[in-house]
């Protein structure tokens, strides 16, 4: 393969790997930040059923339990 | 359940990732001609095959769904082809930082794999307004599957179009993962392997998240049954929903 | 089937006869669009590259006019649901609507190659001429397979034109290609020469594997 592009020195080029790196890792950190909000979302919501059906006056069923993957 | 196994799913892809990640930077030795610039290669080239991959395997999960009718694979075809579309996106921004590097300009046409995947996400970029455009939930699952099949089938004649037009013009700036030495090439499986997981430990993790949305507000109905709060009526959304409890189930399967 | 679609084709054709909907705009457009190239690009006559990639946008734009149009009669008067409950086979409708569209395509270049040859094409389009229908005949086919489809699409959604146009282009950028680079050598400034078989062998494939693929994921579409 013919030499296009000059090698740039290592400070420059550096710049560069990093960004793309960083590219990498910020899909996957943002990814856990929308999941965190999802997360916090769904407890917000699963408490507020826990309410609801504890105050209802006839005989339920407890929320199926989540299989726990996370033990 | 579609949380069963990502524990171990996510361990291993933090162990592959950190082999890699090492195996980049202390083992693989540094290109001759790019130099250090070249090590982007290690994280371009895998975003760019699991991307691809990703879209066609939507397509065949499409392929499934219009033959089962079973909303569960087309779920995963969306969520597939979600997780895609942000890998492609993260493959056309690293593959122009390294055309940035290369070659001063922060886009250029002569790689044949940069320009092929901008057509890819203009056409996938469609994927979510055509699901939103559609109210009824089993026309736009049905309608989303034809468009999953379309495109996963146009992905590879797109590569074949582009490279072929591309050839002529430069010889390929940005290198291929053909003749590389030894420790390249051990190092390169690696990357693919570990950016393969990642797509797949998200993609699973996403199906839970969404498969234990959609298990609230089928408890939510159930309570809502028994209450006078009901539960909110369900606004327009691009994604699919899993009918989960009988009573909720919006459609029969059809026989195909 | 055969006699399903010929029956379809006709009303088609007899409607677009009679309402001439689609094909004198599509028509209109291109050479209008001919002449706005002429002043975008402040150029008295073209050749190689630039006239194949003048000729193939224009085109490709005017199809999606076209394209809008494909199903809206049948999406707003109730065509489909009167198809549906004859006892026929669906893809019938693919094809007569693919072929109606291919009917519509030919008919625009019928005005729209010989006007770009007379506003801005440089070199003379004669010897070029019969290479030149096989090529647009293979991108016509494609054209129509892909149009067909996403038209279908398309009509049921809420907004139908920008989708169509939104999903039709980047699939049929193969097509472009394909065309565009077939096309140069045969609009080159000294002579004609003759397109490369690669190109051809891509629009070709790109044809065949669309059409089988729109044969078999067309029924879906007309569900409901």
């Amino acid at each position: 393969m013919l030499a296009i592009a000059p090698a740039l020195p290592l400070h420059e080029a550096g710049k560069y790997v990093a960004g793309a790196y960083v590219v990498l890792f910020a899909i996957v950190l943002i990814y856990v930040a929308i999941m965190a909000v999802r997360l916090s979302r769904i407890e917000r919501e699963l408490g507020d059923l826990l309410k609801r059906s504890e105050r209802s006056t006839e005989a339920q069923s407890p929320p199926p339990e989540r299989e726990s993957t996370l033990a | 359940m579609y949380g069963r196994g990502l524990r171990t799913l996510s361990i291993t892809t933090v162990a592959v990732m950190a082999i890699a990640l090492g195996l980049v930077f202390f083992y693989a030795p540094l290109e001759a001609e790019q130099g250090f610039l070249q090590k982007i290669f290690y994280v371009h080239v895998p975003l760019a095959i699991v991307a691809l991959c990703g879209f066609v395997a939507g397509g065949l999960m499409a392929i499934q769904h219009l033959r089962t009718r079973d909303p569960r694979w087309d779920m995963r075809s969306y969520v597939a082809i979600h997780m895609s579309l942000i890998f492609a996106v993260a493959t056309l921004i690293t593959g122009s930082i390294w055309a940035k590097g290369s070659w001063g300009h922060w886009w250029v046409w002569s790689e044949p794999t940069l320009v092929s995947f901008l057509i890819v996400f203009l056409l996938y970029a469609t994927y979510q307004p055509l699901r939103f455009a559609i109210e009824d939930p089993e026309r736009q699952g049905r309608y989303a599957s034809v468009f999953a099949i379309l495109a996963g089938a146009f992905v590879p004649l797109n590569f074949l179009a582009v490279r072929l037009s591309t050839e002529y013009l430069h010889p390929r700036v940005l290198g291929s993962s053909s003749n590389l030495p030894a420790k390249m090439q051990l190092t390169f499986l690696v990357s693919l392997l570990g950016i393969a997981l990642l797509y797949l430990t998200l993609c699973k993790y996403e199906l839970t998240a969404k498969h234990t949305r959609a298990q609230l507000r089928a408890l939510r109905r159930r309570l809502a049954g028994e209450s006078v709060e009901g539960a909110a009526p369900r606004g327009r959304s691009a994604a699919p929903h899993l009918a989960l409890s009988p009573s909720a189930s919006a459609s029969t399967p059809r026989s195909a | 089937m055969r006699r399903t679609v010929a029956a379809l084709l006709r009303k088609e054709l007899l409607v677009e006869l009679r309402t001439l909907e689609s094909v004198p705009g599509m028509s209109l457009f291109a050479v209008t669009t001919f002449v706005v190239f002429h002043f975008a690009l402040n150029q008295n006559s073209v050749s190689g590259d630039e006239a194949a990639g003048i000729l193939w946008v224009t085109l490709l734009f005017a199809a999606m006019l076209g394209v809008n149009r494909l199903f809206v009669a049948d999406q707003d008067q109730g065509g489909f649901d009167a198809f549906l409950l004859a006892p026929v086979d669906r893809s019938a409708m693919l094809l007569a609507k693919a072929l109606a569209l291919l009917a519509y395509l030919i008919v625009l270049e019928l005005v729209a190659v010989p006007a770009f040859g007379l506003l801005l094409l440089g070199p003379s389009l004669s010897q070029a001429l019969p290479d030149l229908l096989v090529v647009l005949l293979l991108a016509d086919l494609g054209i129509a397979v892909i149009g067909t489809l996403v038209a279908a699409l398309a009509v049921r959604t809420r907004a139908r034109d920008l989708l169509g146009a939104l999903l039709a282009l980047p699939l049929l950028v193969p097509v472009v290609i394909g065309g565009a680079r077939a096309t140069s050598p045969l609009l080159g400034l000294t002579h004609a020469a003759s397109p490369p078989i690669r190109w051809l062998l891509t629009l070709g494939l790109y044809d065949l594997v669309f059409g089988l693929i729109a044969y078999a994921v067309f029924d879906f579409l007309l569900e409901d």
